[in-house]
């Protein structure tokens, strides 16, 4: 038998936090632009079905959503958009669905439509909910690879590093990487991720058979404008591609993608 | 049931019971052949009915056999359960139990055995659970325990103590023969601050239980606890040399 090549699949990355409200809708798509300007193909999926804010930071309205998807009244073809950025995304559809109807016959499908677009892009990002709740747990199961957005305030290192708990615990996750947002400082990314892996150094590691570790994917420094870009409902490294927040975050996918 | 109400167009907010055209005989003998009391006070008064309904409500809750709640209990119980922890977010364990070999017992044995075991591990059950336990009998040979505010730290010690307490129960299946069973037993914890479901839940559980099966039989499994809660210990190491070199 001779060994035939795989075909090429996507990268799939979750974007978690724990905490709301730090930047993970941001980042998802933010990054995804850095990486589709370097020349990758890209898909953000709105995983917090429909509760998150993709659809209102990439101010799109789209007629077909993951929800036609799932009832079989359009293909996934149909659903997956081009954005401002030069990538794709799969949005929900605003409150498709409610945590509490999170059937196993959704996961089915979402898992379903994971598989389906793998084969179609590099990098497919999951923008995941906020909290840690089981829905978010399962979408960042299906990713074989989790980001942790923080930012340097002890509310978000706190369910920072809860989340990091609960992943090594429930889902075996050892290596976890780590986007630091809104630093003041250069080097704050550094110093935060160190703060974090000496806690689960000292706290959650001794309890594991094999250490957790976590890697700093970069930081992304405090910017007025990423607020403005908000605000005129732009996607900052679209319009936006010089100021410091977009070149920290070129700079992210250079890593990304050299990796 | 048939009930033949008349209507009441003046007065249809209130509701006059319509004994005299109900049919009840069925529900009481019902209720006789479960061994139940009838209904106390006088027969058609609301009092009374409110007690059959309550009966019939009770029996229509159980399984026939074990006398446990039934699987339409079960499932109430745990989408309860699943409100109530989300918004308390006191945590609960689900457990969910299987008789090791129970083909074997009812090929070997007959199945008036195999009842005579449903009825032992049914009541070994009940008697290592608190009384706010609900345990179920949710199929053939399987069984369900909802403990509600049950502490993620002793989850492993009292799903232990209803395996022992079955692992050293004899069960008298003649007048002379005595048998030993076993349950395997899976547990998952409802996660506090989560808004899950009870079809979610069940599915952890029975996927511990699989793995206590597939290891061996007669053991505890329980999904890893995430301990989602961060101490104060953990809080202090977490922000102390970070506010330092904030004031630097």
């Amino acid at each position: 038998m001779t060994a035939t090549p795989q075909p090429p699949s996507a990268k799939i990355i979750a974007v978690t936090s724990g905490k709301g409200g730090v930047g993970k809708t941001f980042v998802s798509a933010n990054l995804a632009a850095a990486l589709a300007r370097a020349g990758r193909r890209v898909l953000v999926l709105d995983a917090d079905l429909g509760l998150a804010n993709l659809d209102v930071v990439l101010n799109l309205y789209p007629k077909v959503t993951l929800h036609d998807v799932f009832t079989g009244r359009h293909s996934l073809r149909d659903a997956i958009l081009p954005a401002p950025g030069g990538f794709s995304v799969l949005l929900a559809g605003s409150g498709m669905v409610e945590y509490s109807r999170m059937t196993p016959e959704i996961r089915d499908q979402l898992q379903g439509v994971i598989r389906d677009v793998e084969p179609m892009f590099d990098h497919v990002i999951l923008d995941t909910g906020a909290g840690i709740s089981d829905v978010v747990l399962y979408t960042v199961s299906l990713a074989g690879e989790v980001l942790v957005v923080v930012t340097p305030e002890p509310t978000s290192l706190t369910d920072a590093y809860a989340t990091i708990k609960v992943l090594a615990a429930a889902q075996g996750r050892r290596r976890m990487s780590l986007l630091v947002n809104q630093t003041r400082r250069p080097g704050e990314g550094r110093s935060v991720r160190q703060q974090l892996q000496q806690v689960v150094d000292r706290y959650v590691n001794p309890a594991l058979d094999s250490a957790v570790r976590l890697e700093l994917l970069g930081e992304v420094p405090a910017d007025p404008a990423v607020r403005e870009a908000v605000q005129r409902r732009e996607l900052l490294f679209d319009t936006m591609p010089g100021v410091p927040a977009s070149i920290a975050l070129a700079a992210i996918a250079g890593r990304m993608t050299s990796a | 049931m048939r009930v033949n109400r008349p209507r009441r167009p003046s007065d249809s907010s209130r509701l006059q019971p319509p004994t005299a055209t109900l049919e009840l005989g069925q529900a009481l003998q019902l209720l006789a052949q479960t061994g139940r009391p009838p209904p106390a006070g006088d027969p058609g008064s609301t009092a009374w009915l409110q007690e059959l309904i309550d009966a019939l409500v009770d029996l229509s809750s159980r399984d026939a056999l074990t006398g446990l709640a039934n699987r339409r209990a079960f499932e109430l119980s745990l989408a309860r359960e699943v409100d109530r922890v989300a918004r308390s977010g006191e945590p609960a364990l689900l457990l969910t139990l299987d008789i090791d070999h129970f083909k074997t017992v009812n090929d070997q044995w007959g199945h008036a055995a195999g009842d005579q075991v449903l009825r032992a591990v049914a009541s070994a059950l009940l008697d290592s659970v608190r009384p706010m336990d609900l345990v179920a009998r949710v199929g053939g040979e399987e069984f369900a325990i909802i403990l509600p505010n049950c502490a993620t730290a002793f989850g492993e010690a009292v799903a232990e103590r209803v395996r022992r307490r079955v692992e050293h129960m004899p069960v008298a299946i003649g007048p002379s023969q005595q048998i030993t069973v076993s349950v395997s037993i899976g547990g998952a914890f409802a996660p506090q601050w989560v808004r899950s479901t009870p079809a979610l839940w069940l599915e952890r559980a029975d996927q511990q239980l699989y793995r206590a099966k597939a290891q061996g039989r007669n053991l505890v499994r329980l999904e890893p606890t995430a301990v989602s809660v961060v101490s104060n210990e953990e809080k202090r190491l977490l922000f102390e040399t970070f506010q330092f070199q904030d004031n630097e």
